[in-house]
């Protein structure tokens, strides 16, 4: 594996993170419980698109082989998305949809607050920008998971019952094989365990706010961001997702 | 129990503009939450650089049927407008 085929797979990483769960997100649209939620949410799912432009024209860039930021998204199908499998997992209630964002959203943060540091000023300056959305996304998603965790006898059932669905997810952030071994080399990004320290203290403050308990188990799955093996979900989401490029290849309006 | 969260109304200062200026009201649990919504719901298009946010319920309002009472008897009275003097450029707006 050359450099920069590991920084495009690092790319990818990045790009298919942001580009699933921003869909994942954008499935409440019109469905949130409440306006504002709603609104809120299509927010988040936008930046996050945005995002996934600029990871992913990068990693056109870097491949070198002449493909846009939309052919990577739209033309490629479940085995080579790099995603981890956290992201891509059914929305369910729209508690367990926040308590996704609020891990999610823990890890984003203090993996960007490292990419600004990256001897690759392109990295440096996309995560510079996604910064300042996903500080933001830290701050609602938290606050929700604590609302709700720390509410009423069913908000709190609700968010302890997608805390113990999600968290065998978490450990997959945090696994670091020779993509990662390349990109710390290059001083491009952080090794991924690096991050687990920084990421523990800050989701065990907000768990230990919403009265929310960590399942006592160190089982993982794995294989997203890999690409070993993904859930069956992604391939649901990938057809509604890239259907119009499926059916009428080339189409713009 | 009340289970529709309480409503707020949203005032936010403009990039430009000197006051905060009433723009809409939204539901939210608290004061906090409620600014975060007023953040996504008002200021999304790059409106604002400051947001208040007031719980409804604690704003005392005039009675529209007091109308008469209240704003006719300066109708008549042209002389409490300023609009005798030339206002010097320096002041600024008013």
């Amino acid at each position: 594996m050359t450099r920069d085929e590991a920084f495009t797979q690092f790319l990818l990483r990045m790009g298919d993170n942001t580009l699933i769960l921003g869909h994942r997100v954008s499935e409440w649209c019109g469905h949130a419980p409440v306006l504002e939620e709603d609104i809120a949410l299509a927010n988040t799912a936008l930046d996050l698109i945005g995002q996934t432009q600029m990871w992913l024209g990068l990693a056109g860039e870097v491949q070198g082989e002449g493909k846009s930021a939309d052919d990577i998204a739209f033309l490629r199908d479940v085995w080579d998305f790099r995603n981890l499998l956290l992201v891509e997992v059914p929305n369910g209630d729209f508690g367990r949809t926040l308590m996704r964002q609020c891990l999610f959203d823990a890890w984003h943060s203090i993996q960007l607050g490292h990419l600004m540091k990256s001897s690759d000023e392109r990295v440096a300056a996309i995560a510079a920008k996604a910064s300042k959305e996903v500080a933001y996304h830290l701050e609602r998603s938290a606050d929700t998971v604590v609302g709700l965790g720390d509410g009423t006898e069913e908000s709190h059932r609700r968010m302890q019952e997608a805390l113990d669905y999600l968290w065998p997810y978490v450990g997959e952030m945090f696994q670091s094989d020779d993509v990662d071994a390349e990109m710390v080399k290059a001083g491009i990004a952080p090794d991924p365990a690096s991050l687990r320290a920084d990421f523990d203290a800050l989701i065990g403050r907000i768990l230990t706010e919403a009265t929310l308990t960590i399942p006592d188990s160190a089982f993982g799955h794995k294989g997203g961001r890999t690409g070993k093996m993904h859930t069956e979900h992604l391939g649901h989401l990938l057809t509604q997702m890239q259907w119009l490029q499926r059916a009428y290849p080339g189409a713009k309006w | 129990m009340k289970n529709e969260w309480p409503l707020w109304e949203i005032f936010i200062r403009g990039q430009h503009g000197m006051s905060h200026r009433h723009v809409g009201s939204l539901h939210a649990p608290d004061a906090e939450m409620a600014i975060k919504n007023a953040r996504d719901v008002y200021t999304r298009r790059n409106e604002g650089v400051s947001i208040w946010v007031v719980e409804a319920n604690h704003i005392a309002a005039s009675s529209p049927g007091d109308k008469g009472p209240l704003y006719e008897p300066s109708e008549s009275k042209v002389y409490r407008h300023p609009t005798f003097f030339d206002i010097p450029e320096e002041v600024g707006a008013m």
